[in-house]
Order: structure tokens, then sequence, then C-alpha cells
């Protein structure tokens, strides 16, 4: 019986609960004996000339080695003539509070805080730019030479004629707001310069991109850098390759000629890590009185913040699954983006695909309100039929497998959807304090969007019968290293503690993509299952010439990992003798495995939640899901991946938002005033399994990372608007903190 | 008060996973800075800057502390487990790791030692607690991988193991899987 | 994320406290659990150069029955009031509000004296020992005085104690009225109280209404002309000057007040029976 499939435990786990992980301020290398520390000196302001910068006490400052600013880097090639260029260090301009403008050098760090302070910065303030409205008018520009504050476009208007035949149209203007991802290990990084080679160590999902991205900023060919991943505490999406802070941080260990290293505090990753969403949503909707849904159009504005990192890409993303799980006569989407006084927005679990999901469930449940129809019945009159698949949406997706309304039903069941509806009736009956709302969410979602880039494995087994894997995967937290030894072990029969996964260090894998966008199974698992077939056909010729059969005569006896004449277990040969035969690298698969299409997971969530109806507390006390991910070859690690999912799900409709007040200062710059989640805030939640596989690669398996994230937010803030649409509430924006429902239920009285 | 005498160092001695720990160290050195740059036991990692988060939580004198929170010299004298020194000596897993590991209440493992040690606190204190009371006890300790559907699983869990290792539990009282603080043998140790 | 930087001193006796901080007069502060004054300092906030460790006096840190009266010690930690039996009989207000204070690990290192120093009116603590009527006892140079909880509290961080005088023992009286309530209203359990309500009898005392705890006047004067909760809760935003904030309004706080006063009385009464 296959090990695929099977409850394994991790094998990562020992080292990290006995002797903790190694992130990147944990190393104690002998590259790295007497580093200097790196201190970032932020703007304290969100839009200002700089006029000037005064080092002279700073460097006096015990411990002070040296400040850099952007006058320093005459090392470093012109960075683009774009006007929205990105700096790394600030030079004439401050676009953001946390902007970096320059950096301290130190013996060590705690000297590192008091030098900066020291640091003086001349601003001329110029006026902010905070939020959609104001940027969309233009009176202040952050970038003059470009003229405008919209950066991008996209998409079409709804033809005129789109809503004529419908009998009923809702209108609706809310945000997708902007978050903090917030992994526990903020940004860290060291770097050292020795024989025109650098070297990086850096918390990031992907060393090959942060490699090239290094060479591309301190004008060095791609050989000349090397990148080596430590443990990684948590990504999320916002530790995509590099950003300008850890460049600047390598850019500092070659002009100084000393090593360097790097940690932010919490409040810096709060106001400079990328943000994720900061969505703005004008949905149309409309339909027939007997629930279906004739046209559907999303506008969307995004506030891709100061600079346009991945942030203008993600409307695209949002714009391509619009439509959802839903077949509709006519769905369109238009956006913009523009630029405002504000971190800038990058990918952040489910990187424009939430943000889809969440506009149109919330449109769905306001036509079925308004037509006043259950908006589970609405939903299940416009599911994709699975008769229709593999189906091709009006945003062009191709949507290989589904079977939405089988997870609809399933979820339904599982969380007992009459009973639920009962006792809310009997709540409202009586007139209760605490109500209690029921949210449905159906969603479909890309993953391995990026599929064309692929991924890489190599698999050597060596003349001891071990196995390395070699992946461009990059795992931080996923379990890779259980999972990818799953899968040789499977194939092959090497047992699972005679199996390495190595990953990040791109002197050892020097080709790769990494990990995002809930790739890593599908193309990275299919490269190392690939990459096993591979080594088992290069071993059977081995094995056949060995025992002077032919190849045809011989199996592979998977359970006991040893290679013999087929019935004849008397002539059973071990992996290690077999590869002793093939050459002193042993047995070698190198596999770039590029599939033809992405993959679409589905599946639906229901959120129970309890909301007091005079403070407007609202409470989450049961969330049931379906997520289906195709195959699932270790259910420990899917579950994982989807409570974590949930959990952000959930966060970002009651309870988490990055807030800046008009003038650009940020409200929520430390972890006491932006509200991520705790456990005392969540139930335990209710999984429900459910598999179709996918076509697109051997396994079958589809993405799970953000799923959980792209169901959950639209059920649990519908579950909140349901508790009190009696009376009178339609909607609430997210996230539904206490003061947004009991002024909801206020203005619904009036 | 004259600025040159900033900088003053301050003798700090102190038992850190069972083995004496002594150093000079500048007054506002922060236990948990301590412990990862002078003790050299990196397990225990800063997670933010608002005593929010709980990665730096420790045992001190047996009970849980956000050592970010602390200065090394108010442990001047006391008893300090980090991660490293929860396993037994032949580096046989607590029943709160050995927990954390069958119920998967770990991803990254980033926030691990901080929530282990503030499960390891909780359930000293309340050895058969509700799972409600588990989310509350954890209630300083953030995640943002697992959900903490898990690790509330993993508290259960190691809290039956516990109990069923010793039979009934006084509160306060340690099971035989369990060592006080001082007595287990020392991790990766202090020079 | 570091203090800057500050010497350290520790007192072995209270008497040496009192001489440390009469030697550095306004630059120096006490340090107790110091999970009040670290976090300021961390944020530079707050920036003592000299913090007077109060730690090594263990005689501070007592429950004791006495008689009319618990005497709590000063360095009492939060954890402590919460396990204490004596407290959960005699004052189970203060013992159930000590509990809801930060989170564990928060509560093995907070005082009791640290944090009614402290001065903050959105801690839990302050308003309960308004609500308790309680009286706190300072030593200073010129000997010992006892300061009544309704003149402690003089504004945002600032209370009756002189910057020379340590406080050493808090003493809160036996309630005559054993009906109590607790209401501490949050968006996370682990949150500062966006509004809070400490009711010990017909005595009512906000969390974060105003610059400093206050008490509910016009309740009580409602509550002793006959009024029922209810009604009587109606008046609890009178008098308060509820700070607007990126979690409430000032009128969601003063709505928030009428609510949890309301269920506060109600849970009283229903404990007392």
């Amino acid at each position: 019986m296959s090990i695929l499939g099977t409850r394994v435990v991790r094998t990562e786990d020992p080292r990290l609960l006995t002797a903790g992980g190694t992130y990147t301020d944990d190393l104690r290398l002998p590259e790295l004996a007497g580093a200097l520390r790196v201190t970032f000196v932020r703007s304290p302001v969100a839009h200002a000339e700089i006029t000037g910068i005064d080092a002279k006490v700073a460097l006096d400052s015990p411990g002070v080695v040296a400040v850099l600013t952007a006058a320093d880097a005459d090392d470093l090639p012109p960075a683009g003539d774009r006007p929205t260029t990105e700096p790394l260090l600030a030079a004439d301009r401050v676009r953001y509070v946390g902007e970096p403008v320059a950096i301290v050098l130190t013996e060590d760090s705690y000297q590192g805080e008091d030098a900066a302070e020291l640091v003086s910065v001349d601003y001329q303030p110029l006026e902010p730019v905070v939020g959609m409205d104001t940027a969309l008018a233009g009176t202040s520009l952050l970038f003059p030479g470009a003229g405008s504050n919209v950066v991008g476009s996209g998409g079409q208007p709804a033809p005129d004629d789109a809503f004529a035949g419908c009998d009923v149209v809702v209108q609706r203007t809310f945000p997708n707001q902007r978050v903090a991802p917030v992994p526990l290990e903020v940004r860290a990084a060291a770097a050292h310069w020795a024989g025109g080679r650098l070297t990086l160590w850096a918390s990031t999902q992907n060393a090959q991109q942060a490699r090239d991205q290094v060479a591309g900023a301190l004008g060095l060919e791609a050989p000349a850098v090397r990148v080596i991943t430590p443990d990684v505490g948590g990504g999320f999406g916002a530790k995509i390759a590099t950003d300008r802070d850890t460049l600047a941080v390598a850019w500092a260990a070659r002009r100084l000629g000393r090593p360097v290293r790097w940690v932010e505090t919490r409040n810096e990753n709060l106001l400079s890590m990328v943000h994720g969403r900061a969505q703005q949503h004008t949905i149309r909707i409309g339909g027939s009185r007997d629930g279906r849904i004739l046209a559907y159009h999303l506008d969307i504005v995004q506030d891709c913040g100061a600079y346009p990192r991945f942030g203008l890409f993600l409307p695209t993303l949002t714009q391509l699954m619009a439509s959802g799980v839903y077949d509709l006569p006519y769905c369109g989407a238009s956006y913009q983006v523009v630029v405002t006084n504000t971190m800038p927005i990058s990918a952040y679990r489910g990187a424009g695909r939430p943000e889809a999901t969440a506009a149109i469930e919330r449109a769905v449940d306001l036509f079925a309100a308004e037509i006043g129809l259950d908006p589970v019945e609405v939903r299940r009159r416009n599911l994709v039929p699975p008769e229709l698949f593999p189906y091709t949406t009006p945003g062009g997706a191709v949507y290989d497998t589904g079977e939405y309304a089988a997870a609809l039903d399933k979820v339904l069941t599982a969380a007992g959807y009459p009973e639920l509806r009962a006792e809310q009736a009997r709540r409202r009956e009586r007139g209760d304090v605490v109500q209690l709302g029921i949210g449905v969410s159906c969603y479909v979602e890309i993953t391995a969007g990026d599929y064309s880039g692929g991924e890489t494995s190599r698999l050597v087994v060596d003349g001891t019968g071990a196995a390395t894997v070699y992946t461009g995967s990059s795992p931080h937290g996923q379990g890779h290293q259980t999972a990818f030894a799953m899968l040789v072990t499977s194939e092959l029969g090497i047992p699972m503690d005679r199996i390495t996964v190595r990953h990040g260090d791109t002197d050892e894998v020097p080709r790769g993509v990494g990990t995002y966008g809930s790739r890593s199974l599908q193309l990275g698992g299919s490269a190392v299952h690939q990459a096993a077939v591979e080594v088992r056909e290069q071993a059977r010729g081995l094995a056949a010439g060995l025992l002077e059969a032919s190849e045809a005569d011989l199996e592979l006896d998977v359970s006991r990992g040893t290679w013999q004449v087929r019935g004849d277990p008397d002539t059973a040969l071990s992996w290690a003798a077999v590869a002793g035969q093939a050459g002193p690298d042993g047995l070698v698969a190198d596999v770039d495995f590029k599939p033809a299409s992405p993959t679409f997971p589905f599946g639906a969530h229901v959120a129970v939640a309890e909301v007091d109806t005079e403070t407007g507390k609202a409470t989450l006390v049961r969330h049931v899901t379906v997520d289906d991910a195709g195959r699932v070859l270790n259910p420990v690690l899917a579950e994982g991946q989807r409570h974590g999912g949930i959990a952000q799900g959930v966060a970002q409709a009651l309870l988490e938002e990055v807030r800046y007040d008009t003038d650009g200062n940020p409200l929520t710059g430390t972890l006491a005033d932006y509200a991520a989640i705790t456990a005392t805030e969540l139930p335990s939640f209710e999984l429900v399994e459910m598999e179709t596989p996918t076509t697109v690669n051997p396994l079958g398996v589809k993405g799970i990372g953000e799923a959980g994230t792209i169901g959950a937010t639209p059920a649990a803030l519908s579950a909140v608007v349901d508790a009190v649409t009696h009376l009178g509430v339609r909607h609430i924006d997210m996230p539904a903190t206490p003061l947004r429902v009991w002024t909801a239920i206020r203005e619904a009285r009036s | 008060m004259d600025r040159d005498q900033r900088g003053s160092l301050v003798k700090v001695m102190m038992r850190v996973n069972g083995a004496e720990v002594s150093a000079d160290v500048e007054d506002r050195m922060l236990l948990v800075h301590f412990l990862r740059e002078v003790t050299g036991l990196t397990a225990t990692n800063v997670g933010c800057d608002t005593t929010s988060c709980g990665a730096c939580t420790v045992l001190l004198d047996g009970e849980s502390v956000k050592s970010c929170t602390v200065l090394a010299a108010q442990a001047d004298g006391h008893d300090l487990v980090t991660a490293e020194g929860l396993a037994g000596p032949d580096g046989e897993l607590h029943p709160v790791q050995r927990a954390f590991r069958s119920e998967h209440g770990l991803q990254c493992g980033f926030c691990t030692p901080g929530m282990v040690l503030a499960s390891v606190s909780l359930l000293r204190e309340n050895p058969q607690p509700t799972e409600e009371q588990v989310r509350m006890g954890l209630e300083g300790n953030l995640c943002r991988c697992t959900g903490y559907h898990n690790i509330v699983r993993a508290v259960l869990a190691a809290a039956e193991d516990l109990a069923a290792e010793s039979g009934e539990l006084a509160p306060g009282e340690l099971a035989s899987g369990e060592l006080a603080s001082g007595e287990l043998a020392a991790g990766e140790v202090a020079r | 994320m570091i203090p800057a930087p500050f010497r350290y001193q520790r007192a072995s006796s209270v008497d040496e406290a009192l001489a440390l901080v009469a030697e550095y007069g306004d630059d120096a502060k006490f340090l107790a659990g110091g999970h009040s004054l670290l976090p300021l300092m961390k944020l530079r906030l707050a920036q003592p150069e000299v913090l007077i460790d109060l730690a090594p006096l263990r005689e501070l840190s007592y429950i004791r029955d006495a008689a009319g009266h618990i005497a709590i010690g000063a360095l009492t930690r939060h954890h402590d009031l919460e396990q204490s039996t004596l407290l959960a009989q005699a004052v189970p207000l203060l013992a159930h509000a000590a509990g809801q204070v930060g989170d564990p690990q928060i509560r093995h290192r907070g005082t009791l004296g640290g944090s009614l120093a402290h001065g903050d009116p959105a801690s839990d603590l302050p308003a309960v020992i308004l609500a308790l009527d309680a009286t706190l006892v300072a030593r200073g140079p010129s000997g010992q005085r006892e300061i009544a909880a309704a003149g402690f509290f003089q504004g945002l961080f600032e209370t009756a104690l002189e910057p020379d005088e340590l406080l050493v023992e808090i003493r809160v009286p036996k309630p005559a009225a054993v009906g109590w309530s607790f209401q501490k209203f949050t968006k996370r359990a682990i949150d500062w109280a966006i509004v809070g309500v400490a009711v010990q009898g017909s005595s009512v005392a906000l969390v974060n209404m105003a610059s400093i705890p206050v008490r509910a006047g016009a309740v009580e004067r409602a509550l002793a002309s006959g009024v029922g909760p209810r009604d009587a809760a109606a008046h609890a935003a009178e008098g308060t000057s509820p700070v607007e904030d990126i979690n409430a309004t000032p009128e969601y706080r003063e709505h928030l007040a009428r609510i949890l006063t309301g269920r506060a009385l109600e849970e009283a009464a229903g404990r007392a029976g």
C-alpha cells in the first residue's frame, strides 16, 4: 500500500521542537563573525522632499562604523528611468512612512538603535495622498513625472445593455481592506562579500529569484551571487524574492567589505514589509426574481501603495477570477491602480483571488436579499454544472475540474444547515440579544498561476542507498521535507529516514522558482515524482545488468526497497548496490516540470457567528469547510494549510486592518494596535474531505495553501451580516469590528 | 545625571537549563537577548516589540514569562528554562513537545518554542483544561501558520498524556514526565 | 525595540529603595514587574536614567486578612491575586479582575502596585480599586501615609504619589455588599478594554472612559434612589470624557458604558442572591 494519502507526521519537527529552527537571525557562522549590524533610518513622514541628511552626530555615537545614504550608491548600476522606479534608499523624496532613507552600521544592534535616532534628516512636507479618492483626484502627485496617480488600468466597463434584461439590479461599493501579512519571523538578512562573490542569507521564499535581483541591483553576474535560505518563519507571499531593504543589506556588505546582518523590529515590519489586498470594489449584479444571475460587473480600484510592486498586477488576477464558481451570461471587470503615500502592496495569501471571491460572494448575498431568496438557493441556481468542464470563464480562465454543487451540498450537510436556520429563527422569534448568523461561500481559485515557469528537481541516489532531493521549491512551514520524501519513498521504496530534501541554496539548486501561489506540490512535487520515475528506470537497466536478466523480468519491491527478478526474492539487490553501479555520482535525474496549465481548487465554507446586538461584537462559533484541492498526499499537511488559511481569512473579515490617518501616519504599527488574530477569537474548525483530482499533472494534485483564506473571508463576513439582516442590515464593511456592526444596526434601525 | 555614566554594566548570574551562566552585560540588556546572544541559545525568538506575540516565552522559576519584557538583570539569581532545556537527558521529548509533533501543532516553527513553554506552564497550573481554557491560556501567543486548531489539540493531548503518566494531579504538582526547572539537563549550554 | 541606556540599581529594602530614589530624584523610576514600564521604555516613550529594581522586596508580596480589610503588598503579582483563595472568598471582584489583566505571562510578572502607580485609565485594576474604595499606603522620606483610591488617580499616567514615594500596600475593605461583576469589553481577549465596568454592590467604576478611572456617580445616585439596574445604567456615561481611537468613537464608548453597566449590575445582583 502506498504511503501517499496516509497521515505522516513531519520529519522536520524533532529539530524544530528541541533545538529550535535556525532562522536568519540565529545564524552563528564563521563568515559572519564580527558582522556589523544594520539599522535603518526610516522616514517618519508620508510625503516629503528630503532637503538634507546630517550623520555627523550619529557617526560619533558609540560603535558606529558607517552611515550610508543614497548619495553613497555610486557603485550601483543606474536604476530604471521610469518615474515610478523605487530606489534602494530614498534620495530626494520619501513617499511612505517607513521608507528607508539611510542605514547605520554598528558593532552591535543596541548601538544601532541608539545611533539611528541621531541621524538628522530634513523633510519638507508635501501634500499627502491617502485614500483612493484622493489619489484619483490627483491634486497631489506622488510622481510628478508620471502626470497622474493612476499607474495602471485594464478591463472594460460593462456594455450598456449588459443589465438590460434584469428584473433586479443591485449595486454597492465596499472595501477589501489593506491587511498586514504578519509572519512571526520578521525580515532578516545577512551578507558577506569575499573574492568578488556575494553570499546573502535571507528569509525568503525564492532564493533563485532573490539571487537574480541581488545580481541586478549590484551590477553583478548571477554566478557572483549565492543566496542561502535558512529556516524561514512564515512568508505568506510577503517574502517573495527580496525587497529594497534586503538589497540595501547586500549592498552594504560589498560597500564596506565587511559582513553585515540585519533583523527588523516588528514596528518596522508592520510599516515597511509589504501589505496585502487594499482594493475597493464596486459590484453590480442583476438577474431575475427566480434567482438566476444574468449579469455581474466588478469595478476595482487597487491601491498599490507608494511604488508599484506586485500590487500593480493583483487586479489582473481578480479580474481573471471575477466570475467565481458561477456560470454567468455576462461577467466583466475593470480596474484602475493608484499610488498613495502608504506602504507598497504585494502578494498576501491568495493575492488577488480572495478579493474576487469576496466581491462576488457579497454580490450574490446582496442579490439574494434583494429578491428575498435563500442565498444558498441562489448559489445553487447559478453554479457551473459538472458537465461544462473544462470550463472557460468570461475572464479567460479554463477551470480543469470542479464539482461545485457537490462541495456545497457536503458543507451544508456537515454544518447541519437546516438546524442552524431553525435555531436562527428561534432566536429571532424570541428577540434574543445574541443572534445567530450563517454565512455560506462558494469559491474557486487558480493555483500555479505561473505554471509555465515550472519547477525543478534533481534526485540523486548514491552508493550508500541514500537519496537526496534538490528542489526549487522553498518551504517556510509547509512540510516539503516530509511531502517530497513521501513521493520518493512511494516510488522507490527508499526509507523516509534515508531521504534528504535540500532547497534554498542557489549553489546547490541554481535553477528554480520557489514557493508561492500554492504551486509547490503540483509543480515541485510533480518534478520530484518525475525524477523518481526516471531514477527508477535508470536503476532498472543497471539492475538488469547486474542480475543478467531482462528488464521486463525485473520488479522493484517498494515495500522493501529492493530490485529482484520477479518472483525470486533471493535475487534481491539493494539500492546501494544498484546505485553503486551507476558511477561516482550515483543515479541522477534532473527534471524541469512544466505543466500545460494551472489548476483550480474549489470549495465551500459555512461560518456560524453569534452577534451581540447590543454591543455589536461578533464571535465566530463554528467554521465548516470543504476545500477540494484534488488528491491529498498527506492529510496532516493539507489540514494544517487549511487551518492556517481559514484563520487568516476570518481575521480579515472580523478583525484585521492596516490603517493610516489622512496625513499618511500609520495607526496600526504595533501588534497591540494591529489586531492579529489569536486563539481566543477562533473555534476549532470542521474540515470535510473531498478530492476531485486534476488531469493537469501526474499526481492529480492542485494547490491547497491559499484556498482556506479565499473561502473563509466571505463566509465569516456573511455570517455576521446574516445575524442582523432581520434588523434591516444589508451590508457591513470589513473588518466587521464591534464598532462597525453596532453602527450598521443603529443606522438600520433609524 | 552625567551622560557618560550611561552604558554601565551589571553582573548577572542565573541558571539556564540547569547550568550556571554569568556575564557582565549592559544594564538595559533584555533577557531574550541575553539568552540568544550571551548564552547562545537561539530557540527563543523575538517576534514583536510590544509584549504581544509570546515568541520569546521562557520559564522563569517554572512560570511562563515573556523574556523580551524582563531585563537580564531581573533574572539574576533565578532559574530559566528554554525550549532547548525541555527534552530529557537522552533527548527524549517532553510530553508537550511530543504532542505538538503528533498533532502537527507547528509549521514554520518560529512561534513554537514560546508556544510550547507557554503550554507547559498552562498545564502546570491547570492540568485538565477545557478547550476554552487552553485558548484563553494561549491568548498571549500568536501563531500565523496553524490557525491554532492543532496547537489546541496538542495541549489537550499532552494534558491526557501527563495525567495518564502520573494519575491525578493537584495544581502545581508535576507529573513524572515533567521535571522541575533547574533539574533539567542542560541543552546547549552557556560558555 | 530596546530601551535607551539607563543605570540599573537594585534595592534590598524599602529604606534603601527610598534612599536611592532620593539620591536620583526625577531621573529614577521604580521597577516592579516591569510590564507597564518596560514596554514604554522599549518604545522609548519613557527614558528614565535610573531604574530601581524592587524585586528583592519579597516582604511586599502578601495577601493578608487584617480583620476589616484585606492587606495586599504592593509587589503582589496579578497571578497571585488570581490564585488566592483568601481573595476569591473575601474580594472576588479583585481576584477575578486580576485574572483578566493581559495574558498569563504578563500576570506572572505584573504587580498590583506597579499597575496602580502607573496610572493608566485603560488598565483594569485602577477602576477595580476605585470601586472597592481601597486605601493606598505610600512610604516616603517623611514616613508613611494613606491615600484614598478616590484621590489617588489624578490624570493620565499621573497619581498622587510623590516622585520620592513608594507604594507599599493596598488595603481593600471587605465589601459589605457581596454582589460584584467585572465587564471587560474588547475586540480580542488580549486587548486593553475598549470600555470596562467594575461593580461592587452599588459602587460602579469605569475603565477607559476618561483620563483617570472614574466612578459612575450618576448611576450610583440613581441606584440609591431606588431605580432599577438597567434604568440606573442609562446614566453611566454622565460625567465621562471618552476618547476616540481606532477601536471606538466617544459615542460608542458611551453606549458601551451604559450596556456594560446594566449587565454588571444585573450580574452583581444575581450574585448577591
